[in-house]
């Protein structure tokens, strides 16, 4: 087997290329076939445009879309935030008295099966700013994951280690930021990544609810404005510009993942075998 | 029995019961003198309460009855005990020297004092080299060898193992059996070994005590007084042959007990 070693080095290089090579290149060819769809059924841009026209139109439209994008990115990333803090805290409260988890967990539950539309227009009708509301939203949904992946990480330490820091004398402290902290860090990653996308969902959809009734200017609400004008180039546009940023965000945080575990955890390590 | 260690041991536990919430009488007026400098082994099958005995004496757990007993209150410091699990029981996300200054850390011993004790410790179970490794990238004796390096590195006078090699290769354990006897000797400590294999009990233990289950207590007791240092000479002599079928005829007679 003295050859097996180069060819799968070989095979495995060819998979990480193929990796990025594959989808870009359907993405490509899904591209070009739809530009060629719309061109030779001569489909008018107010159906459905091709993805020229729809470049163009960022291009054209950057000036109203790009204050857009930003909106939309700072509150869904405030509300990561605010989650972020919130949910680690709460989760850490949790784990430091169980009977404040059994008080208030079932809550968190509540705030999370209830879904986030049908509370929207109450937020925004009794929350006089609607930025602040729509933050309220996207933190609702970004909590969740947070809480309860946290708090999960924070009981899943080995007990074993548990029993050993005890036979050291550890405090509570100690036993958090040395054992507990590291232990949940798998499980809050995964809980930001999927807080990351949720986020976002929940600021475009309060941002919808919101509606023209607020004065928002999120990419959701361009989306809404540019269907009452039948403004369908700009309308993908500010699609696209969603789909980007959620693609930025899983992104991101896979990166964070990865490099934060990279030295540890299964998830992140390449094995050899 | 009348070894002067025992006249004023490390700890005695006298008449010890523990009978878990859920109804398990793990332990029923338990009697064991622990002497200084004993390399003592609980023998006994799965079951017998080996682990909870351990445990009572490092502490974690009360005895629901009868008392265990700290002689010299000087002993009886949590510095004073080393603790290794049957798992290395290693922190995954820590480097080796992490894992091994983790009971100084824990004693808020700054990391620039503690590290020549920490790279005593793993030098001694020699592991020079791997300070800056995660325990992922270790085998299963090496990562042994760190939960036995964190065990020592507080210099603990009574070290506590509970069946600390069970999980590892023969090849493998033969090597930790000789290392953790060569630092027992040289160190001056007490040793607490709990095995259910009789020939790792004969090979490394001063005195075997047989325990028998439901519930969990002491049938039986053997000193071996084969000399130390003992080596591959001593585990193919016919005095250690000897010394295996009397202790396997008592776990055997222990197992057939009827329940006290
Ligand atoms: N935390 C616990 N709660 C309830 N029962 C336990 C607990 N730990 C051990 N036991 C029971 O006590 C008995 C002795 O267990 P253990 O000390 O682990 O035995 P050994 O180490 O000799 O195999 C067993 O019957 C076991 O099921
Ligand atoms: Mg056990």
């Amino acid at each position: 087997m003295s050859d097996a070693a180069p060819s799968r080095e070989r095979s495995e290089r060819m998979l990480r290329i193929a990796r990025v090579v594959l989808p870009s290149a359907i993405a490509l060819a899904s591209l070009v076939a739809w530009e060629a769809v719309v061109r030779v059924n001569a489909i008018p841009h107010y159906i459905l445009p091709g993805p020229l026209m729809i470049a163009k139109t960022l291009w054209t439209d950057w000036g109203t879309l790009q204050p857009a994008l930003l909106v939309t990115l700072r509150i869904t990333f405030l509300a990561l935030a605010v989650a972020v803090v919130g949910g680690f805290a709460l989760a850490v409260l949790f784990a430091q008295s169980e009977w404040i988890e059994l008080s208030f967990f079932p809550y968190a539950v509540i705030l999370q099966v209830t879904p986030i539309i049908a509370i929207a227009p109450l937020i925004l009708i009794y929350v006089d700013n609607t930025h602040v509301a729509i933050l309220i939203c996207a933190w609702i949904v970004a909590f969740f994951p947070i809480l309860s992946n946290t708090t999960l990480g924070l009981h899943s330490a080995d007990h074993n280690l548990v029993n050993l820091f005890q036979l050291y004398g550890a405090s509570r402290w100690q036993v958090l930021r040395y054992l507990r902290i590291p232990a949940a860090m798998p499980y809050f990653l995964g809980g930001l990544r999927i807080a990351g996308g949720l986020s976002l969902i929940g600021s475009v959809v309060a941002e919808f609810a919101a509606g023209t009734a607020g004065q928002g200017s999120g990419l959701a609400f361009r989306i809404l404005e540019s269907g009452y004008r039948l403004n369908i180039p700009r309308m993908f546009a500010a699609l696209a510009l969603i789909s980007f940023t959620g693609i930025l965000i899983f992104v991101l945080f896979t990166a964070i993942s990865h490099l934060a575990l990279r030295r540890w955890h299964e998830s992140a390590v390449k094995r050899e075998n | 029995m009348a070894d002067p260690r025992l006249a004023r041991p490390l700890v005695r536990l006298d008449k010890v019961d523990k009978r878990f919430a859920s109804g398990v009488l793990a332990l029923a007026g338990l009697d064991l003198a622990i002497g200084q400098h004993e390399f003592l082994t609980l023998l006994g099958p799965s079951g017998c309460g080996k682990s909870t005995a351990l445990r009572l004496i490092a502490g974690l757990g009360d005895p629901t009855g009868g008392r265990i007993e700290w002689p010299d209150p000087e002993a009886h410091t949590r510095r004073d005990i080393g603790f290794v699990f049957q798992e290395p029981t290693l922190m995954p996300w820590a480097t080796v020297f992490d894992n091994v200054y983790l009971p100084l850390r824990l004693q808020r011993v700054g990391r620039k004092q503690a590290e020549r004790d920490v790279t005593a410790a793993i030098a001694m179970v020699g592991l020079e080299g791997f300070a800056r490794a995660y325990p992922r990238e270790l085998s299963g004796g090496m990562k042994m060898r760190v939960s036995i390096a964190r065990a020592l590195v507080t210099r603990p006078r009574l070290l506590l193992m509970d069946e600390p090699f069970a999980a590892l290769d023969e090849i493998t354990r033969f090597k930790l059996n000789n290392d953790v006897m060569e630092l027992w000797r040289s160190q001056s400590w007490t040793v607490v070994f709990v095995t259910h294999s009789v020939f790792e009990s004969v090979y490394l233990s001063s005195r075997i005590v047989v325990m028998a289950p439901r519930p969990g207590r002491i049938v039986a007791e053997h000193r071996i007084d084969a000399a130390y240092p003992r080596d591959e000479e001593f585990r193919t002599s016919t005095v250690y042959n000897e010394y295996c079928r009397t202790i396997s005829r008592s776990l055997a007679r222990a197992m057939q007990e009827q329940p006290a």
